[in-house]
């Protein structure tokens, strides 16, 4: 027997209650139909008796004590799916926008996933090409790893994802198995159609699923939209043993939703207002990456958000670090001298980079040379602290070199055009380069037995304005 | 039945029951018709409250709630080691060749321990002993290197009146029937349930005099930790918390390791178990699994598993140090695990304390790492429990209230940086920040068993280091050219020091574990180098030279250069100090 519910007891927000609600369960979605015709969504998120509090998806407006019929579905939120949900596009609660129809699942799987065993995750070591200098020496991104990309407003940090995504690079068997589930959420329509466009210039468009909530869509929604990404995306890797990137964009509007609807349900609010379970919510969006054993497919995810205030210490960005492996930090400075793609180098880090570099991965010499450019660009900060205090003629010799080296490593080694693909070796012989225009005595993270491979002031990178001065003299002469 | 319980309200993992009367505090329960796991939190003549130990997406208000009539507990016996349990002590290796999913389904009710594996007993327990609480009745090879020893339950004692013969048993057969002074028989198998809120008694406890030996130089040089004792690793993301635990978990010479992942990424525990199984224990030659047990609550496994896996830790921690072993119990992060208290007690609407945790934090914090000691065993043997607890402070910041609490309960204290981890300098343990109360403690230890100059090498070495503290702030704001060479010369040991002993590299086959005579012999070559350099600079010779001479970067790579079987070769150095010194004058 199907019940009707008529009209709610209460509205909140974006939560109604409903009374006498008979064999209702926790999380179960629900069908309101207004008597002018439109259907809504909810979902049941808490339980007293016979009294249930119901999200609505849409929002509340126009919903008045009376005017509603709910409905139970008898089932928790599902994401329809089928191989042809490739090329598709969604809203944010995984309905079809793209005007080309419902999808006939093959399969529903409900929102929420599940978590992985952990002794079911195989360890990821493959890594992914992305062609960018600085992600690939120095963080380098693997297969089945969260790595997200943490900005602020203004920056190129989707640039940077369309051309991670462009250019990302499987190494080893079946690496044109590949797929883009990208996940807007709260973000502009130009960024979406920035996107959007981007895929389709670069041909892809066809491999990517694309979940849109723009900012003025409704807030409840956005909390759904990337469950409903990571679904697709499990059920493409892991179904259908494909290896899918998805790009999450923005996660910081992401936890503004979450943390509205925690102040409409009345939870007492942590840090910043967000609620206290924001963890354990990244959590359960973030682990959802990662390879697991009997399957030949891939989740990976780049999650992007923006820092209010660039401040690294917001919850948002702080209990991101927490969960995924590593960070991409986008440097406010850098941008500001017009670098692209301007990567912080210090902050970020790849957690899983170390057993997935190196001999039989990508060089022998990778480790040595990513430690010894970490180290060599800090003391390259030392320098310019002591230069702004005593002044740049000061300095010793030594803090000098180091002074011109750190020039030269971001007009060089960070600087790169958008569509600029450059191998592993190419990055890596450019990272000895710079590396020679210092002492080999201040290489102190490298074997001698490398060095005397690699170490070679000769073929040092120059300063090219330099070198026009040299040339420019020659021809005088 | 008519007086059954049902569920009534759901909020999350919090479930509540209306007008029951049945259930006690703490009391482990099944909830619903999936049976999932939950136990009492609350209990008021109206509500009883339940927090859940599993998702709890489509339970129905009116589905049943069974007691169980015990508290939350776990069993106790052979299987434990070498296996991977969440934070209930479910086993998820079974539980994902049972399922066939690689995914964690509902409900999964599979005994902790295997009850078909046969396992080779030796009673060692007689007809007519007389056995008390903590006794050994019998005794198994549980992996290749640790013999498990079947402990009578604390509460039990009396006279042995059967023993089964020496042979192949499972966990739940009975091996030895003991009959208490009122007659009382009782069947004692290979394992026992204990509950995981409840301290295991000891006979006695100790002060903690013996280091555990980690091999990483910064830990045990400046700032060692007791075997008994408790310390503390803060840090931000990103500045080697887990790299540390790891480093530990593979490298101290405790006997058991007890890893508990609380919170934690999947993949880490992924790397945790590849790497473990690989590695081989230098002093037993077989994998380091055979040793360890793994907690594994990932930060998307349910939150309220999360919180009880930091108490399942410790009690299969107690359960071993009761047999007479070194136990060092890792748990990564107590942090989530302090969010997971915080999570639970917002669903119970409980007024919030400092930052939304509860009021209660501080004492559930003192609880657990009052639980870490040396002690004399009911048995008499010695056994220790070492507690290392990540903490993961909210933006780094350290006056958050888990890392503040936790400084209060904890004796070491090994600061993360979040500037030498940027400069990629591991591990990143600031020396200025840190602290260890035990080496006080632990200083007879070491004269008798590294002799008494590495107390004073210590002592210097540690001097520099302040030294150099103090000039840095002066070179920050006029530069060192500035300082007189004497200075100078603080200024570049302490950076050899830095550089050359304090930086230790995981990945590097003879750096990753450093004995402690190495360190001490390290500590002897840079600290001879300073003397010498020091007598030069007294006879007017320009530091300029002394640096040129090659002598510092040698040193720097001496961790590299000097196998850990081969330390006479620091010998080698000393000689080369003292040769390239007299060169020097003599020019």
């Amino acid at each position: 027997m199907i019940l009707d519910y008529i009209g709610v007891k209460e509205i909140n927000g974006s939560l109604i209650v409903l009374d006498d609600v008979e064999n209702a369960s926790f999380e179960e979605i629900v069908d309101i139909r207004l008597d002018n015709g439109t259907m809504r969504q909810g979902r049941i998120v808490q339980m007293d008796g016979k009294r249930v509090v119901i999200q609505v998806f849409d929002g509340t407006r126009g919903i008045s004590l009376s005017n509603t019929r709910t409905r139970l579905r008898g089932r928790p939120m599902e994401m329809p799916l089928s191989p042809e949900i490739l090329g598709r596009v969604f809203d944010g609660s995984g309905r079809p926008i793209d005007g080309l129809g419902n999808i006939f699942p093959r399969k529903r799987m409900n929102i929420n996933g599940t978590p992985i065993n952990p002794v079911s995750r195989v360890y990821p070591v493959n890594y992914i090409n992305t062609g960018v200098s600085s992600i690939d020496t120095l963080m380098t991104l693997i297969r089945g790893q969260k790595l997200p990309i943490f900005s602020g407003s203004g920056m190129s940090h989707n640039e940077l994802a369309v051309q991670i995504a462009r250019q990302a690079k499987i190494t080893g068997a079946d690496g044109d198995n590949f797929a883009i589930v990208f996940a807007a959420m709260g973000v502009k329509n130009d960024v979406a159609e920035y996107f959007r466009r981007s895929f389709d210039e670069s041909g892809v468009l066809q491999k990517v699923v694309m979940f849109i909530n723009l900012a003025n869509d409704p807030i409840i929604e956005r909390t759904l939209t990337p469950r409903c990404a990571l679904t697709t995306a499990e059920y493409l890797a892991f179904e259908l043993n494909m290896h899918i990137l998805v790009i999450m964009t923005d996660m910081t509007s992401y936890a503004e939703a979450l943390r509205e609807f925690s102040s409409s349900k009345g939870e007492i609010p942590g840090r910043k207002g967000f609620p206290g379970y924001l963890y354990s919510d990244f959590a359960s969006l973030y682990e959802r990456a990662g390879m697991v054993e009997g399957k030949t497919g891939s989740v990976t995810q780049i999650p992007i958000l923006t820092m209010p205030n660039d401040d690294v210490t917001h919850p948002v960005p702080d209990l991101t670090g927490y969960i995924t492996e590593g960070q991409i930090v986008l440097d406010r400075t850098l941008d500001s001298m017009g670098i692209y793609p301007p990567v912080g180098v210090l902050p970020s880090l790849s957690r899983l980079m170390k057993d997935g570099i190196g001999e039989g991965f990508t060089r022998a010499d990778h480790s040595a040379l990513s430690n010894q450019l970490f180290a060599s660009y800090a003391r390259v900060m030392d320098a310019r602290s002591l230069a702004s205090v005593i002044g740049e003629e000061e300095l010793s010799p030594v803090d000098k070199q180091y002074l011109h080296f750190g020039k030269l490593f971001e007009q060089q080694f960070l600087t790169q055009r958008h569509n600029e693909n450059r191998t592993i070796d190419q990055s890596l012989d450019l990272g000895w380069r710079l590396l020679s225009t210092l002492p080999r005595s201040e290489l102190d993270r490298v074997d001698d037995a490398v060095l005397n491979q690699f170490y070679n002031p000769e073929t040092a990178a120059k300063d090219p304005n330099e070198l026009d001065e040299e040339e420019n003299g020659t021809t005088n002469n | 039945m008519e007086n059954q319980d049902v569920i009534y309200g759901i909020n999350g993992p919090v479930v509540t029951v209306r007008n029951s009367r049945s259930f006690s505090m703490m009391e482990m329960v099944f909830v619903g018709k999936e049976r999932l796991v939950g136990e009492i939190i609350g209990i008021t003549d109206k509500v009883t409250t339940i927090q859940v130990y599993e998702e709890t997406t489509g339970l129905r208000p009116g589905e049943p709630v069974f007691g169980t009539g015990s508290p939350m507990n776990v069993t106790l016996g052979p299987g434990i080691l070498d296996n991977i349990f969440d934070g209930i002590e479910r086993p998820l290796k079974k539980i994902a060749d049972d399922s066939g999913s690689v995914f964690i389904s509902r409900g999964s009710n599979v005994p902790a321990l295997d009850p078909d594996q046969l396992w080779e007993v030796t009673v060692t327990a007689q007809v007519g002993d007389k056995l008390a609480g903590g006794d050994v009745y019998a005794e198994c090879p549980e992996t290749k290197i640790i013999r498990h020893k079947c402990l009578v339950p604390p509460s039990l004692s009396g006279t042995v009146t059967k023993v089964a013969a020496n042979g192949k048993y499972r966990v739940n057969d009975t091996v030895v029937e003991l009959t208490d002074a009122k007659g009382n028989k009782h069947e004692l198998t290979l394992c026992q349930k204990w509950p995981i809120r409840t301290p295991r008694p000891v006979a006695e406890r100790m002060q903690p005099r013996i280091p555990l030996v980690t091999g990483q130089r910064v830990i045990d040089t400046l700032f060692p930790v007791a075997k008994g004792g408790t310390a503390a690793i803060p840090g931000g993301f990103g500045s080697g918390k887990t790299m540390t635990q790891h480093q530990l978990a593979k490298w101290c010479d405790a006997d058991i390791i007890i890893y508990v992942g609380c919170g934690e990424r999947g993949n880490e525990m992924a790397q945790v178990l590849q790497e473990f199984s690989e590695l081989i224990d230098p002093k037993s030659g077989r994998p380091m699994t055979d040793r360890t047990t793994l907690i594994a609550n990932t930060s998307n496994m349910p939150v309220a598993a999360r919180e009880a896996s930091i108490y399942t830790g410790i009690t299969l921690a107690e359960y071993y140090r009761d047999m007479g072993y070194h136990v060092a119990m890792m748990a990564d992060s107590t942090s989530r695990w302090a969010e997971a208290l915080r999570e639970i007690s917002g669903r119970l609407e409980e007024m919030p304390a400092e930052e939304g945790f509860p009021a209660y934090l501080p004492s559930r914090l003192a609880e657990f790492y009052e639980r870490a000691s040396y002690t004399k065993n009911l048995n008499g043997t010695d056994g220790s429990i070492t507690i290392i607890g990540a903490v993961s402070p909210a933006g780094a910041d350290f006056s958050e209230p888990v890392t503040q609490n936790t400084k209060r309960f904890t004796r070491c204290f090994w600061a993360l940086d979040k500037n030498l981890a940027y400069a990629r300098h591991y591990p990143a343990i600031n020396w200025m920040t840190s602290y260890s109360e035990y080496s006080a403690d632990l200083q007879d230890w070491f004269k008798e068993n590294v002799g008494e100059d590495f107390l004073e090498y210590r002592r210097q070495t540690n001097n520099l280091l302040q030294e150099e503290n103090k000039l840095m702030e002066i070179v920050k704001l006029i530069g060192s050219d500035v300082l007189p060479d004497d200075q100078k010369l603080v200024i570049e040991i302490a950076r050899l020091i830095r550089v050359g002993f304090l930086q230790q590299n995981a990945f590097h086959a003879e750096d990753t574990f450093v004995p402690l005579e190495k360190q001490k012999l390290m500590m002897k070559v840079i600290l001879h180098l300073y003397q010498k350099s020091r007598q030069l600079i007294a006879a007017s010779v320009p530091i300029s030279s002394i640096m040129q001479s090659g002598l510092f970067d040698k040193l720097v790579k001496m961790k590299y250069d000097v196998p850990n079987d081969k330390l006479d070769l620091f010998d080698d150095y000393i000689a080369e100090i003292d040769n390239t010194v007299a060169e020097i004058i003599n020019n």
